[in-house]
């Protein structure tokens, strides 16, 4: 475009006017993109919102066999007290079996590295499209594989929350958390 | 084209000619809404149009006077929706209007984009109007899905969850998008705030649209049911008062409808599990969007793959967009292609078959029909549309719209 706008007299330059429209044009668009941003971070959680991504929760009053259900960031968290044969169960499937491969004892290691089988701690989110899946409760349907089922679309959980039979991608997800004592557990 | 057309109006009213003179907003409703030449041979499929714009505007004024009730916060959402229903004076009329309308101006818009397809409205040269309306189109199921969140029950709660875990569905950066677009990690209160600034920005937003809609419109006018152009003043009629009138019947036909809902049937379209507070620890054993959603969510949970549903699903919209190309045959009406007609039909209970897909659970037969209908969706759009045009021959068109109507009332 400024190639036919090349100045008659003297400077014999053609470049220098198109370098300052393309620098005017690129810091425009650096500005614009900046100014835009307060406006799309704007939309990103907020510091309260940020604030309570952490909780303890008292693990004491599970009993072998039960488990419970306490909301972390607005979404619900599965705390289940494993029984031996859960545990069992959960430890003996080959991994080839499993859409989303991962051993039963990763996903009982809490952020210090320590093991605890019997503490299952789990994102009650489907994979799927985010329902909260039945199994928690006494009287819910476990599913074919004695762990969770989600009503929404019929993904089929395992006792080690992974995923067996439906049209979740991956296995329920296990936040970080961290026993400070035997009985106190801080996710998050 | 029309004898009126080229003569600038002359205004009696003096006040009238000083503004124009200044404004030209008469000589402008003069030439687009009274002289404005139009086919002669428009039937009632052609009333849609205007159906939809005052259900538009009918969406807008109820919204406005529910949103001075309305609280967006998710401890007092589900509860001030109940007192606009109950202590509010006549806002459970206003309510019902606006949830009812909701239904109503997507029955009109559907039967406005058959009307398009059937008619080959969308053909050259209309091409961005078809595009436009496309638009209006997503735009109104975007503004209708965050008007669903508002009331803040169960079906508001988990629908806004599965849709916005949609887009978690994207490589890499999906759950980082779903994060932002809740403002939080799970649907919650910063979600419900901004879904209701945006439901009562969007609907000004679809207005503007629309008025692109028409004015594209005006440009080369209607189309009409032989889809053949209007050759001069003895195929066409003023607009006003011929269509006004039968555009005027035909909303108030549709307003009869509607009130018959509105007042004696308010829930019928609705879910009752969204009389139940949000509560986002349960999840409700079978969720179902909206019924003008439904198509949409059969294609969606047609294909196994997380991925492939949801790319699927925007592309059954999409393929929309790229329509007046994919559509080889330089006949626009369906009258005069005797195979499309039949397949055109067929696509009209393949979409409704994939509604009732939608509506029921995804176990036993469900499974494979949605699919089936999923698959036969995009056969249509994608391989018969671009095929047919090239082998199917036309019956002959009439000479002229004059011609075809004239004729059709010797015999």
């Amino acid at each position: 475009m400024a190639s036919s706008s090349i100045p008659a007299g003297g400077h014999s330059d053609p470049t220098r006017r198109d370098f300052l429209m393309v620098a005017t044009g690129a810091l425009a668009g650096v500005g614009a993109a900046a100014t835009a941003w307060p406006f799309i971070n704007n939309l990103n959680p907020a510091a309260d919102t940020l604030a309570l991504s952490t909780i303890e929760v008292n693990v004491t009053p599970i009993q072998v066999g039960q488990a419970v259900t306490v909301k972390w960031r607005g979404k619900p968290v599965f705390i289940r007290h494993r029984t031996p044969e859960e545990i069992k169960e959960a430890e003996a499937v080959p991994l080839s079996a499993l859409p989303d491969p991962q051993t039963d004892n990763s996903r009982v290691t809490d952020t210090a590295k320590k093991v605890r089988p019997e503490w299952l701690i789990m994102i009650g989110v489907c994979t799927h499209l985010g329902c909260v899946p039945l199994g928690n409760k006494p009287g819910d349907p476990k599913g074919e594989y004695g762990g969770w089922f989600c009503p929404c679309h019929g993904s089929s959980y395992d006792t080690s929350g992974r995923i067996r039979k439906g049209p979740a991608p991956k296995n329920l997800v296990v936040p970080e958390y961290l026993f400070s004592t035997d009985s106190l557990v801080r996710i998050g | 084209m029309a004898s009126s057309h080229g003569t600038p109006p002359v205004f009696n009213n003096k006040v009238v000619a000083w503004i124009d003179h200044r404004l030209p907003i008469f000589s402008y409703i003069e030439k687009e809404y009274h002289t404005f030449p139009t086919p002669r041979n428009f039937n009632y499929f052609w009333n849609f149009g205007a159906i939809a714009t005052v259900m538009l505007v009918l969406m807008i004024a109820t919204g406005i006077v529910l949103a001075t009730n309305y609280t967006p916060h998710v401890l007092m959402a589900f509860d001030s929706v109940e007192r606009i229903d109950r202590d509010v004076p006549q806002g459970w009329l206003i309510r019902d209007l606006h949830m009812n309308g909701a239904s109503f101006f997507f029955i009109a818009v559907y039967i406005h984009i058959f009307r398009g397809m059937y008619y080959g409205s969308y053909k050259a040269p209309r091409e961005l109007l078809w595009i436009l309306g496309v638009v209006i189109f997503l735009l109104m199921m975007a503004t209708a899905f965050m008007g669903y969140v508002l009331p803040w029950g169960q079906m508001s709660f988990w629908g806004a969850t599965v849709i916005t875990n949609l887009f978690s569905a994207i490589p890499v950066v999906g759950e980082s998008i779903v994060t932002w677009l809740w403002g939080g990690f799970a649907v919650d209160n910063p979600t419900l705030n901004r879904f209701f600034a945006l439901h009562y920005l969007l609907p000004f937003v679809i207005v503007a649209v629309v008025a692109l809609h028409v004015v594209a419109l005006h440009i080369h006018g209607s189309n009409n049911p032989t889809g053949i152009d209007p050759k001069g003043p003895q195929d066409t009629v003023p607009f006003h008062p011929y269509y006004t009138m039968k555009d005027g019947f035909g909303v108030m036909v549709f307003l009869i409808i509607y009130a018959a809902f509105v007042f004696f049937a308010p829930d019928y379209m609705g879910h009752p599990d969204n009389y139940i507070p949000a509560d986002p620890l349960v999840t409700p054993a079978h969720i179902v969007p909206e019924w003008y959603f439904l198509p949409f969510y059969a294609i969606l949970r047609a294909i196994p793959d997380k991925l492939g549903g949801v790319l699927a699903m925007f592309g059954a919209i999409a393929v929309l967009f790229i329509l007046p190309w994919l559509d080889t045959s330089r006949v626009r009406s369906a009258t005069f292609r005797p195979i499309y007609k039949w397949f055109m039909m067929v696509l009209v209970v393949d979409v409704i078959v994939l509604g009732f897909c939608g509506a029921n659970p995804p176990e036993g037969f469900w499974v494979p029909l949605s699919q089936l209908a999923t698959l036969y969706y995009f056969f249509h759009f994608l391989i018969l549309l671009p095929v047919l045009g090239k082998i199917e021959r036309p019956l002959p068109l009439p000479p002229s719209i004059a011609d075809a109507v004239l004729k059709k009332k010797a015999v």
